[in-house]
């Protein structure tokens, strides 16, 4: 019965009258709500801070590259193949890749393609994503069959055939806009269901009918109630699949429809030195971790935000 | 002990009185996150064949954990037994080879949950499932396997139960599942049966129909009965002694009748004192004041002090035995114990 | 006699059963309530009992305008309440509110207790203006006996007995005048259950509530109510003053029920003459035809299964024992029962 050791556990501690002193005394003046209180926590917590710095840092190189690098890898004689693979050594951290570039510089230029792509795909995906699964989860009924039909025409789609066809319609391919537009058109339907299979779980729960007994509209039902209660599998979900977009870019560019040379993103240096991992590793394992460690950052977060809405861990 | 002499002539199996079980100060922890939580803390009690203990207890009072040691169904991790002895027939069941309680388990000891529709497989027929243990057990022919299905629904008088062996749980209502359990505990013919709020989730009709049928299942095969339950009014029913748990501890032990008649422990007078009664209709009800306690912060001395009327200052240091309990004249009273520094003035005062 | 409240008129609501994923068609109906009339007084407290699937729970959703009636009315003072929407709707409801039975499930686990409470304020501005809301939010802590510095907590601080009690304060908020409690203390433990129940009686008493009462367990019924109704397979079948129900009761279903509820007394173990009922409680998809309960009860006749009784006072008994019963053959059982 371990279920009923942390239904007695969580207790308010030393508490055995109703009317006992709170065992730690909170100012007076101080109104908690859900959002207030996880940003409290938030600022305490260690992960949230080493991954916020993380991705700050992303942020500020991907906007400012110049600031980390002397060169520029657009420069004339940025490239020289006279360094082709050459190892990595005290003043080239990263060494050269095949065609004799600075590696180091070209991932530092290379941040700016792939944190687009990342943070783009994955805010797209998920507030679309997010809304139509609460909505279908809400609603119910007509709206909620069409919408799951739609979502699963989209997940028949090949990802390359159908990334072929949205560019096809596209006025502009070819950049980190484009990519990001494709695979937040394919990958919605993967946070939709998550949302969707959450609020249903949730709905049903008495608090949402006390709320409609108290004569609360759909508005505040679905965002108060609903959503803080629903949304913690999908920013999980969301954070892990930022890595994934960044990754599957490269895929894109082997098609002509992903970032296409001479501009410089992540999963186009790993795709391009895939090809020679075995005679030169370094070529892939510098963009590829600095890759790991983006998407470490943003699970961190992600894990941090979701702690932080629930009270219960507090 | 009228009834007792009753069932010894019906039947049976077991002579009536063979001790079956004893449990022998058990501690039981679980490891969380906020800390070590004392489940169970030196819980002792006996059942003989032909028995019904009734244990009762409000929830993280330890008496489904103890139940579920002796069944050797405990999580562990989180779950850790810290001591003592679980004597099944003499031998201490948590010193055997896993292989050994295993024979026991099912066979000997058979337990009924009170949630029935998801302690049964739901892809599974309920015949497959009653026949099932014939086959692993005995090593029955998938036709005797049914055949015994059908023996044993008939048993616990579900209706039709030819017709339907071949349905699943969720075409019985919740009492037919519930009867199906029993059904399923009986199979192998188990001396001891422990019955963990069997009929909490049914309606009282329904209840009462179950109830019966154990009770006379019970007398039939001499079996010993462990009812774990929160109901004072169940226990008023069937049970024959009775041991009431609170925050892991045993606090009072008692022939029912005695019990109820008088308790020596202020816990159970308050208990019996909070049922509503027809002549309080329209006064304020007794009720135990504060809250169950936090096992990981269980009160200094008596668990109970901070919700008890009489406590004094020994009640707040010092944790009180399991005494003898003795009527006025000092005779000791057969069966009667209690946890508390105060049971001569609960008791006579 | 003081004046009803709320009164309730052949209320009825069935649960479409349909086939089909497009074109839906409907096969049946759920017939949860099933025709049902009943007045609660101003300042009562009216019992309802039943066991599962009698329709209780459902009859509790109705009158809180939670699930649309099929058919019927509830009047409230006077006024079909059961098809209002929009702003009448709103502003119904503040005069009904509702507790619910679990109360893990009743408070939204990321809302601080501040922000449960407050919540009816919110919704409804115009009962507590904004710069008074913490204050009324605290001294609603006060009045369910909880501690007002507790407003910054969250419900998983909080025990089950203190959490019914934080609901209780909600359900309060709006001052409402009629309050429903769906099995409000079952989830309890025992020991806590008397310390919920007492709180209530304190609250009619000193707001002046009307209570549905709604449990399955007779004793606590008994004690809290004036009324009881009893309730079986959608139906009303027996309803009567506390005293005409527990000690008259002229319904076999009512003398079953009462019968079977486990006495805490051991001594009565032999005594006691109790009717077990054989079968379970049929499907509301598809009830017995005329009386309800003919199918489990002993004293059925031909006359049963094709002429529906009617809820009404028996013309030939006499005394308590002339209350609304929905039996062809009322009468008091012999020995007394509970």
């Amino acid at each position: 019965m371990s279920d009923t050791i942390t239904k007695d556990a969580s207790a308010p501690a030393g508490d055995n009258s109703p009317k006992a002193t709170p065992a730690k005394k909170e100012k007076p003046e101080r109104v908690a709500s859900l959002w207030s209180d996880a940003v409290r926590d938030l600022r305490r917590n260690p992960l949230f801070i080493i991954g916020g710095v993380l991705v700050l840092a992303l942020i500020v190189i991907s906007i400012v590259p110049g600031w980390f690098t002397d060169g520029s890898p657009f420069a004339n004689g940025a490239c020289d193949l006279s360094h082709s693979l050459e190892r990595p050594s005290a003043e080239h951290w990263f060494g050269y890749d095949v065609q004799g570039c600075d590696i180091y510089t070209r991932t530092v230029w290379g941040a700016r393609n792939s944190i687009i792509v990342g943070i783009l795909t994955t805010t797209t995906v998920t507030v679309v994503g997010a809304l139509l699964g609460l909505w279908a989860g809400w609603k119910g009924g007509v709206i909620d069959s069409i919408l799951s039909r739609i979502t699963e025409i989209f997940f028949s789609i090949p990802t390359l055939l159908g990334g072929m066809l949205i560019m096809s319609m596209l006025p502009f391919a070819g950049n980190a806009y484009s990519v990001s537009l494709v695979m937040a058109v394919l990958g919605w339907p993967q946070i939709f269901r998550i949302m969707r299979a959450s609020v249903l779980s949730n709905k049903n729960n008495d608090y949402v009918m006390a709320a409609r007994a108290l004569g609360a509209g759909a508005g505040r039902i679905t965002f108060r109630h609903i959503l803080p209660n629903a949304i913690a599998p999908v920013i999980v979900v969301a954070a892990i699949s930022l890595g994934v977009f960044i990754g599957a870019e490269a895929a894109l560019s082997y098609l002509g429809i992903g970032v296409q040379p001479p501009q410089i993103s992540w999963g186009l240096m790993i795709s391009d030195a895939q090809v020679r991992f075995l005679a030169a590793p370094h070529v892939l394992l510098f963009p590829a971790a600095v890759l790991s460690v983006t998407v470490l950052a943003f699970i961190m977060l992600g894990d941090a935000v979701r702690d932080a809405l629930d009270p219960k861990l507090r | 002990m009228t009834t007792v002499i009753e069932k010894n002539q019906k039947s049976g199996r077991l002579e009536v009185g063979t001790p079956l079980l004893e449990v022998k100060d058990l501690h039981v922890e679980f490891h969380t996150r906020d800390g070590v939580a004392k489940a169970v803390n030196g819980v002792n009690y006996s059942v003989a064949a032909g028995e019904t203990l009734a244990v009762l207890g409000e929830s993280g009072s330890g008496k489904s954990v103890t139940a579920q040691t002796i069944m050797g169904i405990l999580d562990m991790p989180p779950g850790k037994i810290s001591q003592g002895q679980i004597l099944f027939r003499g031998k201490d069941m948590l010193a055997m080879k896993e292989e050994e309680r295993r024979q026991i388990r099912g066979q000997k000891i058979a337990m009924i949950f009170q949630d029935a529709l998801s302690s049964l497989n739901p892809v599974m027929t309920v015949g497959a499932q009653l026949g099932e243990m014939f086959r692993v057990h005995r090593g029955a022919s998938k036709k005797e396997a049914r055949e015994k299905a059908i023996e044993l629904m008939e048993r616990v008088r579900i209706p039709a139960a030819r017709q339907r062996v071949g349905d699943y749980p969720h075409q019985f209502s919740g009492g037919m599942r519930q009867r199906i359990m029993i059904a399923m505990a009986l199979s192998m013919e188990p001396d001891l049966i422990i019955a963990d709020e069997p009929t909490t989730a049914l309606d009282v009709t329904v209840q009462a129909q179950v109830m019966d049928l154990l009770a006379e299942l019970q007398a039939e095969y001499n079996m010993g009965l462990i009812l774990i339950t929160h109901d004072l009014g169940v226990v008023a029913d069937v049970a024959d002694k009775i041991a009431v748990m609170y925050a892991g501890r045993i606090v009072e032990t008692a022939p029912v009748r005695d019990l109820y008649a008088n308790p020596a422990h202020p816990y159970t007078k308050g208990l019996l004192r909070s049922i509503p009664r027809l002549d309080q209709k329209g006064q304020e009800l007794y009720a135990i004041k504060g809250l169950p306690p936090n096992l990981l912060k269980v009160p200094a001395g008596c668990a109970f002090n901070p919700r008890c009327d009489v406590a004094t200052d020994l009640c707040r240091t010092e944790i009180p035995a399991l005494h003898q309990v003795t009527d006025k004249d000092g005779k000791e009273l057969t069966g009667r114990r209690s946890a508390c520094h105060l049971w001569k003035e609960t008791l006579h005062g | 006699m003081a004046e009803p409240i709320l009164e309730v008129k052949d209320l009825v609501k069935h649960y479409p059963l349909t086939q089909g994923i497009l074109f839906k068609k409907q096969v049946g109906a759920v017939k949860a309530v099933d025709g049902i009339s009943f007045d609660l007084m101003k300042g009562e407290t009216l019992g309802i009992v039943g066991e599962s699937g009698c329709g209780k729970s459902t009859l509790a959703k109705v009158l809180m305008n939670l699930e649309r009636a099929t058919s019927g009315q509830v009047l409230f003072k006077g006024e079909d309440i059961s098809k209002l929407t929009g702003q009448a709707l709103k502003a119904v409801r503040r005069n009904i509110q509702m507790v619910f039975q679990d109360p893990y499930t009743s408070l939204n686990p990321r809302m601080t207790v501040g922000d449960i409470i407050g919540e009816p304020f919110e919704i409804h501005p115009e009962v507590a203006p904004k710069g008074d809301r913490r204050k009324a939010v605290q001294d609603l802590l006060d009045v369910v006996g909880l501690n007002p510095e507790y407003i910054n907590r969250y419900p998983h601080q909080f025990s089950g007995g203190q959490r019914q009690r934080i609901g209780i304060a909600r359900g309060l908020a709006l001052k409402p005048e009629i309050i429903i409690c769906d099995e409000p203390v079952s989830a309890l433990d025992v020991s806590v259950q008397a310390q919920v129940i007492n709180l209530l009686d304190q609250l009619q008493g000193e707001f002046g509530l009307s209570y549905m009462f709604i449990a399955h367990d007779l004793s606590i019924v008994r004690h809290i109510s004036d009324r009881v109704g009893v309730m079986y397979l959608g139906k009303m079948v027996e309803i009567g003053s506390d005293e005409e129900i527990y000690d008259n009761a002229t319904h076999p279903y009512t003398q079953a029920l009462l019968s079977a509820v486990p006495v805490p007394d051991p001594t009565a173990r032999e005594t006691r003459d109790r009717i077990i009922l054989t079968g379970d409680i049929p499907s509301p998809a598809n009830p017995p035809s005329g009386c309800r309960f003919r199918t489990r009860c002993w004293k059925a006749e031909e006359r049963c299964s094709t002429e529906v009784p009617l809820l009404a006072v028996p013309e030939l008994l006499k005394g308590p024992a002339a209350h609304q019963s929905a039996c062809h053959f009322a009468e008091v059982r012999e020995t007394a029962a509970v």
